[in-house]
């Protein structure tokens, strides 16, 4: 496992070293992080339930304006609220 | 930092308790913590730990759950201040999700040092190992941590580092296209596929959105 995942964190460093220039190449890169952010959880946020979705919704308006720890917060009592409201 | 160190806990707690209950000793544990240190992937290795262990099926299963790094390592490659093959190795080791996350922020901002990277890569490397300790020792304390939401807390955490690497209208469409392919893919495929192909979906929208002029396209055609 240690291997396997050490492999795949330093891969990149190399990688990044022969990728090509350019607009486009360049927009894609810098999308890379939102993109495994955003898929990373996506299915619990849409797929696990109405609690969830929701709590996600709740935590995304307080990103706009809370600092990140009070979003955790936000999040985390939102959704305990939601799960035994929604039963 | 203090939101990730927090958020952690739980899971390192998790990651102990799990690992005690599979029949590994609390040493074995914090080894694993400690030579892996990449959460989702040791939750869904010790799902599938049977005795003896199956070394291809969890390494196989571990390339995947990580495959995000390799994406991860290029698009940081280039912000890291340091150029030593060494260096970048020790870099390379402490680039955990939350790390990652935060570096890039930083580096976006024009501030990101070798030192704020090392005491973030390192804090929260030990960080894992004291948590996944605790965890291993206190067994299943912890039964249930959907009842307290600690499960929402690592999703939370990354809505929140989300809306700070937006930048723009653009954003929306590469956000809602990882999204749209994660859930299709994570329907559709069991495993870990779903992370790779909303990264590519959003990946790829941002790719065509580039039309030269950066990304916000102007209003009015010349």
């Amino acid at each position: 496992m240690a291997v396997a995942t050490y492999l795949t964190r330093v891969s990149g460093f190399w990688a990044a070293a022969m990728l090509p220039r350019g607009t486009r190449a360049r927009a894609a890169l810098e999308a890379v992080p939102i993109s495994i952010l955003m898929s990373v959880i996506a299915p619990s946020l849409f797929l696990a339930g109405p609690a969830e979705f929701i709590a996600g919704c709740v935590a995304a308006i307080a990103a706009t304006r809370l600092p990140l720890i009070a979003t955790v917060a936000v999040g985390v009592g939102a959704v305990v609220l939601l799960r035994a409201g929604l039963g | 930092m203090l939101p990730a160190i927090l958020a952690a806990a739980p899971f390192g707690l998790l990651v102990g308790a799990l690992a005690t209950a599979k029949g590994l000793s609390p040493l074995e544990a914090i080894l694993m913590s400690a030579l892996v240190f990449a959460g989702s992937a040791q939750f869904v290795a010790l799902d599938l730990w049977t005795e003896p262990v199956s070394w291809v099926v969890i390494g196989l299963t571990t390339l995947l759950v990580n495959f995000r790094h390799v994406l991860m390592g290029a698009s940081f490659a280039g912000r890291l201040p340091t150029t030593t093959t060494g260096g970048r190795g020790v870099a390379a080791f402490l680039m955990a999700d939350e790390t990652w996350a935060m570096a890039e922020l930083k580096a976006r901002q024009g501030g990101l040092t070798v030192a704020y990277y090392a005491g973030l890569g390192v804090t929260l490397y030990l960080n894992w190992i004291l948590w996944t300790g605790v965890g291993a020792v206190a067994g299943a304390a912890i039964d249930d941590p959907a009842r307290y939401g600690f499960d929402f807390a690592f999703t939370a955490i990354f809505i929140g580092l989300i809306a700070g690497l937006w930048r723009g209208s653009d954003t929306t469409w590469v956000v809602a296209a990882s999204a749209a392919a994660a859930v299709a893919a994570n329907v559709v495929a069991d495993g870990p596929w779903f992370i790779l192909a909303g990264a590519i979906a959003g990946v790829a929208a941002a790719a065509l959105l580039a039309n030269g002029n950066g990304g916000q396209a102007t209003e009015g055609e010349p």
